[in-house]
């Protein structure tokens, strides 16, 4: 048998782990270093990966499957396997969480071993979700990301860290058990619980599909999250520690967004065709309702993780657009928001480690006395925002023709009413923007703030430099995921016409 | 009697044996050498053990058919003796530092273990009955082995005064089934029922009696009011025993009847044990959340899982479900059982000299003082909860697989909004020993800590690897159905 490069990828995470547990609490730089090793050679395996996969290819790829055990007559496996819609996924989580552990490499400073240890687990836990095509299999990925991100909240968030991370525990937990149901519902309605072989196989009957689809919608919806079920993502975010509000952002709210596109589209696609008009109506609520709230906040880590919703409702509006333009403008965006939040939750962070305080009013005229932290920061929200020339612009951009195309949707007023959106964003972060660094210096004490290290240039560069990459030559992301987005597209599309 | 007779209930035997033995070499050990009475009931019971692993795969029946060796009593028996391997490394150091140290304990231990054991195997109602009692007075007596402490007695005389009024209905609903089909042995009646030669209200009466005795002792709602009493006044390890192995005994008897004689009555009891679940899940967890002591929310959270455990129950008269409904039951019962007996050994560590030290703020700050420990509860609250990679998770997995096989959608839905509810007040514990200062104080204990951390790495492991214990369990099938 030779070495599976899924599962090298998946697991590296974990012999860091084992490595840093080995280590003594005291030796900090020791355990930064390792889990900083540990992911960057990850991310070098997952760049191996990427040079093994045929792109011309929809199909899945360096599939892994084994059996693992029988359960009362239905095996379950442990199958994993990678295609042009998590290949991606993937990539963003390994590019993701070095950047997230060199963030953290001052600003956690007690605790250090604990903090390496369950960030690496939660990269295995991330890697796997977006890598297993065994539906038990993913549900166990899927609930034991809770675990890290439950302490990483717990342990090293802010002031109301214990509520936070409550929340987002039971949150969560409330929309997988439904998944849970689902999925032994299906597993011993048709036999097996294998993602390849029930998606398109036509075997779930659309009546069937219609709860089915609710029972992993919610699950998925919660993580995405989609409006009304957002009500954990303001305080887990906020809560979380610097590094954490990255990942959370950047990698797991994707869960939810990835979850749609593997599960409830391929298996229910005539639920989904038939609910994608409501799907859609409630993104855009979300987008208008998270911008709106987000201009509000007087908190700065408030305000991005309120954006989150907005842009996330972006994303849900490109899936549920059911047509090519719409899928892949989401799954860039998807890519984009882990990208330019991820920096955002960055930015705040570097704020907080100077200031100790996340307030708005509490800064002010921060360009004259942080010159590169500025700029930065301009080119972050920028991306953001959506301009021209930076990822968000193209993601957005892809999306908001998909769903005007949409022939599921018909009506141009979903996109039309998204479009505000964009003008909404520009307002808040320029908001955002202006109060922190624009104006006069209102406060004595922030002139004595020290500018943007080396370590921490080096952190927000390469974020940056894919921000600018995506929005000029975005090329190459959209051929790495176009055939497996028509193959599902076709896969939808044949169900629609079933359908009508 | 013949030697084939007295083969069929050799481990049962061995304790039996041993126990005596163990209790006459006490009055002369309680004074020269009283750490050789706890070494000696191990012995026993690793004997025990060995003699009810010579006896797996095997299929036989004793004494006419009052004993049945068979799947689910080769499952179940190794499990009881390795619970009493497990309570009686928890009770050592307890006794002595609250020196309530009574040699009796340990061949208590060691009867109340036989009458699980054949409990296991009974092949007639009089033989469940009998072992019911052979595993339950010694309980009476060691519930209040604090004594004078007043919790204790208290916890005593409830358990005997429940427990024995329990036992009156059991009878009783005994002597109806005889009544119905002249007869108390399992397969008579088997034959009796599918002959149709049988009285059919005295059959029903009899079984709901059947059931109210039986619910007693698995502390299913509405008959749980004595468990969190009972469990936090006896001695810690006395509780950490009944949670897992009177469950255990007691859902072996309600499996064993209920599946081969009132399997034809499943029209009639199936909505009553659907009730009796969803109200077992309900009460359990919800009034868990408001405990404060961590004895008696474990107490609740005993009573919760014992309305998984009826849940996979519900199907048992679908003959196509049957098999996955005992399975999964045993699994379970698995599972609980290690994650109990961790919890507990950890709650044993923390008990002051004056059973302080068991409340919720007592774990406050055990993460910083003895990381290992709050780590192993940890897993046994994820476990309890049925988080992923811990064996919790396949064993409700297992549960609601075969609820919903049965096409009780409802009732599986109940049970997971009810492990929502659960992971609230298991994360509550979480919260204190990491999320709180405090200072925590675990009386580290080599035997303590060992169970804890045999439970601990068993709950990990077997989740890898949940494949051959599913199988086992797959194997327990039930002889004269």
């Amino acid at each position: 048998m030779t070495l599976n490069l899924l599962l090298l990828v998946t697991f590296f995470p974990l012999v860091g782990v084992l490595i840093v547990l080995l280590l003594k609490p005291t030796w900090k730089n020791a355990l930064r270093w390792t889990a900083l090793a540990t992911t960057l050679i990850t991310f070098g395996l997952s760049i191996w990966m990427l040079s093994q996969f045929n792109s011309s290819s929809g199909e899945m790829q360096m599939e892994f499957a084994l059996p693992w055990f029988n359960l009362g007559g239905n095996p379950i496996g442990v199958h994993f396997g990678v295609d042009g819609i998590s290949i991606l996924m993937v990539l963003l989580t390994t590019f993701l969480t070095p950047l997230a552990i060199l963030s953290a490499w001052n600003a956690v400073s007690e605790k250090v071993k604990g903090f390496m240890a369950f960030f690496l687990l939660l990269e295995a836990g991330l890697l796997g979700v977006f890598l297993s095509l065994d539906m038990v299999l993913f549900y166990v990925f899927w609930e034991f990301t809770l675990i890290p991100m439950y302490f990483l909240i717990g342990l090293w968030g802010g002031e109301k860290r214990v509520y936070a991370a409550l929340k987002f525990f039971l949150y969560t937990f409330a929309g997988s058990i439904f998944m849970l149901a689902g999925i032994l519902w299906i597993g011993l309605q048709y036999g097996s619980f294998d993602l390849t072989t029930l998606a398109g196989s036509g075997l779930i009957p659309a009546s069937a599909q219609l709860w089915l689809f609710a029972a992993f919608g919610i699950a998925f919806a919660i993580k995405v999250p989609m409006f009304p079920l957002h009500s954990w993502l303001p305080d887990a975010h906020t809560e979380a520690p610097t590094a954490g509000s990255v990942i959370l952002a950047g990698v797991l709210l994707k869960m939810g967004a990835y979850g749609f596109l593997r599960f409830n589209l391929p298996l229910f696609p005539n639920a989904s065709v038939q609910l994608a008009p409501w799907m859609a109506g409630l993104a855009v609520i979300g987008i208008l309702y998270g911008a709106a709230v987000a201009y509000r906040q007087k908190d700065v880590k408030r305000l991005v993780a309120y954006s989150s919703i907005s842009h996330l409702g972006f994303v849900m509006l490109g899936i549920f657009a059911l047509n090519l333009q719409g899928m892949e403008g989401a799954i860039l965006q998807m890519v984009n928001h882990g990208l330019s939040t991820g920096a955002l939750f960055l930015i705040v962070g570097l704020l907080y480690e100077r200031r100790h305080t996340r307030l708005l009013e509490n800064f002010g005229g921060l360009w004259k006395i942080l010159p590169v932290m500025g700029g930065l920061a301009l080119v972050t929200t920028l991306s953001s925002v959506g301009l021209p020339g930076l990822n968000g612009f193209v993601g957005e951009f892809t999306i908001l023709l998909g769903a005007f195309k949409s022939t599921v949707l018909a009506s141009p007023w979903f996109a039309g009413v998204a479009t505000l959106g964009v003008i909404l964003a520009a307002v808040y972060l320029f908001h955002m923007f202006q109060k922190l660094f624009l104006g006069p210096v209102i406060h004595e004490e922030n002139n004595k703030l020290k500018d943007v290290s080396i370590r921490e240039v080096l952190v927000l560069s390469p974020i940056l430099i894919m921000a600018f990459w995506i929005g000029i030559y975005p090329k190459p992301f959209f051929m790495l995921m176009s055939p497996a987005v028509e193959k599902l597209v076709a896969l939808v599309q044949s169900a629609a016409g079933l359908v009508h | 009697m013949t030697i084939s007779d007295l083969y069929s209930i050799l481990p049962v035997l061995v304790l039996l044996v041993w126990a005596l033995f163990l209790l006459l070499s006490d009055l002369w050990l309680s004074k020269h050498a009283p750490a050789w009475t706890p070494i000696l009931a191990v012995v026993g019971l690793l004997l025990a053990l060995g003699a009810s692993l010579f006896l797996a795969g095997k299929t036989m029946t004793g004494f006419g058919g009052f004993v049945l060796v068979d799947g689910f009593s080769n499952f179940l028996q190794p499990l009881f003796a390795i619970t009493g391997l497990l309570a009686i490394g928890l009770a050592f150091d307890y006794l002595k530092r609250l020196q309530i140290h009574h040699g009796e304990y340990y061949p208590l231990i060691l009867l109340s273990i036989s009458g699980m054991m054949l409990m296991a195997t009974a092949g007639d109602l009089l033989m469940v009955f009998l072992s019911l009692e052979l595993l339950s007075i010694p309980l009476y007596i060691m519930a209040s082995m604090a004594a004078p402490r007043l919790e204790s007695e208290e916890s005593g005389l409830k358990y005997f005064l429940l427990g024995t009024f329990a036992s009156g209905f059991l009878l009783f609903g005994i002597a109806m089934v005889y009544g119905a089909t002249t007869s108390t042995n399992l397969s008579a009646i088997v034959a009796t029922v599918k002959a149709g030669t049988y009285d059919p209200t005295l059959m029903i009466v009899g079984s709901v009696l059947v059931l109210i005795g039986l619910g007693f002792k698995v502390a299913a709602v509405p008959f749980q009011s004595w468990t969190p009493d009972v469990y936090q006044g006896a001695p810690s390890p006395v509780s950490a025993f009944m949670t897992v192995g009177v469950k255990a005994a007691g859902f072996a008897a309600l499996l064993r009847v209920f599946s081969l004689i009132f399997s034809q009555l499943s029209g009639t009891l199936t909505p009553v044990f659907w009730v009796v679940a969803a109200l077992t899940m309900i009460v359990g967890n919800v009034v868990a959340v408001a405990q404060t002591n961590l004895k008696r929310m474990l107490a609740y959270s005993s009573i919760a899982h014992a309305g998984y455990l009826l849940m996979a129950f519900v199907p048992f008269g679908d003959a196509a479900v049957r098999q996955n409904s005992i399975a999964a039951a045993l699994f379970y019962l698995l599972a609980y059982g290690l994650a109990s007996l961790g919890a507990w050994a950890v709650l044993i560590g923390l008990e002051g000299e004056k059973y302080s030290g068991n409340t919720l703020d007592d774990l406050a700050g055990l993460g910083k003082k003895s990381p290992l420990t709050a780590a192993l509860m940890t897993i046994f609250m994820l476990s309890f909860t049925g988080i992923p990679l811990t064996i919790g998770f396949w064993g409700k997995f297992y549960l609601f697989r075969t609820a919903i096989e049965g096409g009780f959608i409802g009732l599986a839905v109940i049970g997971l909004l009810t492990s929502l509810v659960s992971a609230f007040y298991y994360l509550r514990v979480v919260v204190k020993m990491y999320f709180t200062d405090g200072d925590a104080n675990f009386h580290w204990n080599y035997w303590v800590s060992a169970v804890a951390l045999f439970c601990g790495l068993a709950v990990l492991v077997f989740s890898f690897v949940p494949g051959w214990f599913f199988e086992m369990a797959g194997k327990a099938i039930m002889v004269g159905g």
